[in-house]
């Protein structure tokens, strides 16, 4: 975003690679943890915030994580989300390297291919996760489906607010 | 968006097998996380000492927004409490002595009661409390249904212990940490709790649905029909779950398997009960034997 009109000239590179090289994983693990306020659902309603924060990290800035970064982030949200332990592991994983994929495919895209692609991989996990976690004849379909368009709905928002994250504090 | 830059990091090669190695690790680590989650899909006990571990960490932070919440939210409850208690207490030192004399009955009867069951001889099987705590927090992003308890092996929790309400049956401890357990809720789609019905005493089984109702299934009788406000209660089969906890009440007619309502509601974040197993097989001597000689 470039509300100024002014390019910056120097270039903010290095400085800011070590902001977000330890603020992303933070930002993405204080998403997980929203599974700990205290209440006591009775229907999985609750967006997953930090896949979300994860795929707006990715989507925002390709060198924010490492390659290797969503193996130990989806551990975390496994251990505190109640999914099966290596299903955040493994669905997150899957998802960051096809978006790596993707990324090698597109050449140039705007907000709506990432909310697009964001979309698409929420919906990946949210429904990979359901059929390895619980049994099919369950009746969680309906939930699910509408915990899917809450957080498609919502992803704007986390996407925006990686990218307020991402910002360099303003200098006095 | 811009595309990504070339993430070929020029001619170093040591850069090249950097990035090479990170790939590496991204699909070796995601091979991991399959290999742990067939285990924890075919084996889901296996991890139960690492979430109690993490459970350990999480829990306190639950427990103190739970008790902020509590207070924000209590406070124009508590001023309305004020005004209200004036007139209340009139209303009531008033209801106390009609009462007085209703009380004198129950009183005669309860010795009357307590007279007769030592003439009896009736051993009750009252499984005792293990501890009261709070559930502080929910797998709410997960299809599971899954509650932590403010309570762990450091209380006396056990895994396989039943946790109720005063209203009703909660669930069933599945994995305990040091001061905290993972307690499935009846309403988990992996949740079966052996029940009989309260007026005829039909045996049948309450699975969890996944979305906030029970499936009531006749476990012995074909085409059994069930009536919109039958209640359930726990039969005690299968030695889990004490006899004659409510754990739900029919809400339509059907035939063979019916809709219905569980009995207790955790979602209000009140106090649960942790009971013992209903027939402990490491408390078997504490069980009601038959008194020796008495059969023929």
């Amino acid at each position: 975003m470039n509300r100024g009109g002014f390019l910056p000239l120097r270039r903010t590179g290095a400085h800011s690679r070590t902001r977000s090289a330890w603020l992303a994983p933070v930002s993405i693990m204080l998403g997980s943890l929203v599974t700990i306020l205290p209440f006591v659902a009775t229907l999985p309603v609750l967006p997953p915030f930090g896949l979300m924060m994860m795929l707006g990290w990715r989507l925002h800035r390709s060198d924010s994580l490492k390659p290797w970064a969503p193996v130990l982030l989806g551990l975390f949200d496994d251990l505190v989300s109640g999914q099966p332990l290596g299903s955040g592991m493994f669905f997150w994983t899957l998802c960051f390297l096809s978006i790596d994929v993707l990324d090698g495919r597109l050449v140039w895209r705007d907000f709506w291919q990432d909310w697009l692609i964001a979309a698409g991989g929420i919906t990946f996990v949210l429904v990979a996760t359901r059929l390895v976690a619980t049994p099919f004849a369950a009746h969680v379909d309906t939930a699910l489906l509408v915990q899917t368009i809450i957080s498609v709905a919502l992803f704007p928002l986390v996407s925006t607010l990686c990218t307020r994250l991402d910002k360099e504090p303003r200098r006095q | 968006m811009a595309p990504s830059r070339n993430r070929r990091p020029g001619f170093s090669r040591r850069a090249q097998y950097g990035i090479f190695a990170a790939y590496v690790g991204a699909v070796g680590g995601a091979l991991i996380g399959a290999g742990m989650l067939l285990l924890s899909t075919f084996n889901p006990p296996a991890y139960g000492a690492v979430l109690g571990f993490f459970g350990e960490i999480t829990t306190p932070v639950s427990t103190f927004l739970g008790w902020a919440g509590r207070g924000i939210t209590g406070i124009p409850g508590n001023i309305s409490d004020h005004f209200t208690v004036m007139g209340e207490n009139q209303r009531l030192k008033k209801e106390i002595e009609d009462n007085a004399t209703l009380v004198q009955r129950a009183r005669t009867l309860n010795q009357e009661n307590r007279r007769l069951r030592a003439l009896l001889k009736l051993r009750d099987v009252t499984p005792e409390a293990v501890v009261a705590a709070r559930l502080v927090n929910s797998s709410m992003t997960s299809t599971r249904r899954y509650a932590t308890l403010n309570a762990g092996a450091r209380q006396g929790v056990r895994s396989g212990q039943p946790v109720r309400q005063a209203d009703g049956l909660i669930g069933q401890v599945i994995s305990v940490g040091p001061n905290n357990a993972r307690v499935m809720l009846i309403i988990d789609p992996e949740s079966l709790v052996p029940v009989r019905r309260t007026s005829d005493g039909m045996a049948a089984i309450a699975a969890g649905r996944g979305d906030g109702m029970l499936d009531i299934r006749s476990a012995n009788v074909t085409n059994a029909p069930f009536k919109a406000g039958d209640r359930f209660v726990t039969s005690g089969t299968g030695g889990i779950y004490p006899p004659n906890i409510p754990v739900g009440s029919v809400v339509r007619d059907a035939n063979d398997s019916a809709i219905a309502q569980p009995a207790a509601n955790p979602s209000a974040l009140d106090f649960a009960l942790v009971q013992k197993t209903f027939l402990d097989p490491d408390a078997a001597p504490s069980a009601p034997e038959p008194p020796a000689g008495d059969d023929k």
